[in-house]
């Protein structure tokens, strides 16, 4: 078990530093540079480089990079002067959180509970109609649905606010939007699960010891179901990343996605950079985690020598 | 499990003796190829057969429909601009919204005096909406069928090889796939189309770079499976060589599921190329995919809501289209399903 955690950690570490090499090789060979202004000087976009330190060789600048990524230190954004990115990213990563956790306790909630519904009224009409809702909500694009929501409740029946930030009700539709596939993916994911469990012979022989109904779902059948979904939480993190990029455009949420947006559009590299960095860093560790909880939690997968991928 | 008695019916016994097998003679039924009955099982799902016939009939339009009407799709008429759309028939429906009139219940057509019909309506230049959805869509689709074919191509070669050479091979080329589904790939697909600039050659490859490590997986796991099979054995006691065995015998019995991951890349290629134009890094004027349709028109959601009503509506029906086809394809061809 230590082995194996300690090769997963090695693991998220190697794709760490990958990502991190990546992202910088990448970013140096742009085309487009923010000090393409007519107006500058040869002279001056010189000092600007150098300000930046991006008249150094690219090695001293990759080691310079890591070494700074280390501490924490994710350079100067060159789009709002002076200012660095971790404290950029520090500023609008709470709204994203926000959004997120509502999108994903939200969605969770009503994703087990259609699943659930599903699986014990199987092959009836709950059962279709919690399907129907679950390919809807993984099939249609995310920022289509926020439109779609913006358009109806927003700006024709003008229940809830169509943009901005400023209390609770702003955060509705939104979180409406993220939480669509939350509540797909789970619902689904639990339907399976639950049907696969109620087939068991446990099942079977805790109802003719005549246990209550209620308590044999809750007990026996949902505590089983429910611990494959720990590896769905990859899918899901990813989901609500990149659906935050766009509904926050949408809404005109000032979050950690729509500076991402508008700092590709305005080629601020170290901001992109280290957005991308973030993201990733926050993937990876999501990775490692269910990867973990995965084999700590399910004791019936086995693990095989070097550290390779358990199978259920 | 449990039994009910309906369950317990007499095809579950067999007569013996020689009253037996004569009446199992009798019982046989012709047998039915893999595929024959997968087609069948298909058939009976009534979401993949509807997933079917729309993504034929939205094939047939990306294909036809740019031509169902005398507009092209970059001609600019700045008088005809922001028309809503107007079906001829359709028309006396008023709640259709097919009736020539904008959100304020104005008819355009009347009050611009434009003869003739846009099926759609036009955009702010006085493009035929009809004839750029269409073309929007031949695009977007194409994007997805040439990632798609590209995945599958190098996943099956990586991961047939992987598994059927197995030992130090298969080691190294599954740390290779570990680090790399680590990755988040659409991080990767942003940042690879800010160097490449957009394009649909860039686009497709981006997505390729990191789209085929799933296929690739499947096809090691179900290799895996099938390589100390008996029949593998018997083909390579008869001479067969590793190019044979895997091109005649293991990829072929993988088909089920290589198709069925195929159906699930192609709604998630078109999903990612949309996503692209949205975040301001899709296919650039004049080429116009679905998904710079649908940004487009965001911009103009409130005064002309059509401009993204109908670039949304078939979004989403070839992405729920293509993913009921696959659910059904999952059902019908993966053999563990198989009553």
């Amino acid at each position: 078990m230590k082995k194996y955690i300690f090769s997963r950690f090695g693991y998220m570490l190697f794709t760490f530093l990958l990502i991190a090499t990546f992202t910088f090789f990448l970013m140096h060979t742009l085309p487009g540079s923010p000090f393409n202004d007519e107006r500058l000087s040869a002279a001056q976009k010189a000092m600007m480089a150098k300000r930046y330190g991006l008249d150094e060789p690219l090695a001293v600048q990759y080691f310079k990079y890591l070494g700074n990524l280390l501490a924490g230190d994710l350079g100067v954004s060159f789009q709002f002067d002076g200012r660095s990115v971790t404290s950029i990213i520090g500023e609008r990563i709470g709204v994203s959180a926000v959004l997120g956790a509502q999108s994903l306790i939200a969605g969770t909630v009503l994703g087990l509970l259609l699943g659930i519904v599903a699986a014990l009224k199987h092959n009836t009409f709950l059962d279709y109609g919690s399907m129907i809702i679950a390919v809807l909500g993984l099939s249609i694009p995310n920022f289509v649905f926020a439109g779609l929501l913006q358009y109806w409740v927003g700006v024709r029946l003008q229940w809830l606010p169509v943009a901005f930030w400023e209390g609770f009700e702003y955060s509705i539709l939104p979180t409406i939007a993220l939480a669509a596939f939350v509540v797909a993916t789970i619902a689904r994911f639990m339907r399976n699960e639950m049907l696969d469990v109620l087939g068991h012979d446990y099942i079977v022989t805790a109802r003719a010891k005549g246990i209550r109904e209620s308590l044999l779902i809750i007990r026996h059948a949902l505590r089983n179901a429910m611990i494959p979904i720990v590896t769905i939480l990859g899918p899901l993190a990813v989901s609500l990343m990149t659906g935050t990029l766009v509904v926050e455009q949408i809404f005109s949420i000032p979050g950690l996605g729509e500076q991402f947006v508008k700092s590709i559009l305005t080629n601020d590299y170290p901001v992109i950079m280290g957005v991308t960095l973030f993201y990733s860093f926050f993937f990876i560790l999501i990775v490692f985690v269910v990867d973990i909880l995965y084999v700590l939690i399910d004791p019936r997968i086995r693990l095989t020598g070097g550290g390779s991928r358990a199978n259920g | 499990m449990r039994m009910d008695e309906a369950e317990l019916h007499d095809g579950l016994f067999e007569l013996s003796g020689e009253e037996g097998r004569k009446k199992q003679v009798r019982a046989s039924v012709p047998t039915t190829s893999y595929w024959k009955d997968s087609w069948g099982r298909l058939r009976k799902n009534k979401g993949a057969f509807a997933g079917l016939i729309m993504i034929g009939l939205i094939l047939f339009l990306a294909v036809a429909g740019p031509y169902m009407n005398s507009h092209g799709f970059d001609d600019q008429n700045l008088e005809h601009a922001n028309l809503p759309p107007k079906v001829p028939g359709l028309e006396k429906i008023s709640w259709l919204g097919m009736s020539g009139a904008d959100i304020r219940g104005v008819d355009q057509y009347e009050a611009k005096g434009v003869e003739g019909y846009y099926w759609f309506g036009t955009d702010s230049l006085g493009r035929d909406i009809w004839t750029r959805i269409w073309e929007g869509t031949r695009i977007s689709l194409y994007i997805a069928f040439l990632a798609a074919a590209l995945d599958l191509v190098i996943g099956v070669a990586y991961g047939s090889i992987s598994a059927y050479y197995g030992g130090r091979v298969d080691n190294v080329m599954q740390r290779i796939i570990e680090v790399l589904i680590g990755i988040p790939s659409l991080i990767i697909v942003i940042l690879l189309i800010l160097v490449l600039q957009p394009g649909i050659v860039s686009i497709t490859l981006a997505m390729v770079i990191t789209g085929w490590v799933n296929m690739a997986r499947i096809v090691r796991g179900q290799v895996l499976k099938l390589k100390n099979q008996e029949f593998v054995l018997a083909s390579r006691t008869l001479g067969a060589g590793d190019g044979r065995l895997m091109g005649g015998h293991l990829i072929p019995n993988t088909l089920g599921p290589i198709i069925i991951t195929t159906m699930f890349t192609i709604p998630s290629a078109i999903f990612t190329e949309a996503f692209l134009s949205f975040i301001g890094l899709g296919l650039q004027p004049p080429i116009a995919s679905l998904g710079t349709l649908v940004n487009d028109g965001f911009k103009m959601m409130k005064i002309y809501p059509h401009l993204l009503m109908f670039s949304s509506i078939i979004i989403s029906l070839i992405m729920v289209s293509f993913n009921l086809l696959g659910d059904g394809l999952r059902d019908s061809l993966d053999p563990k399903m198989r009553k």
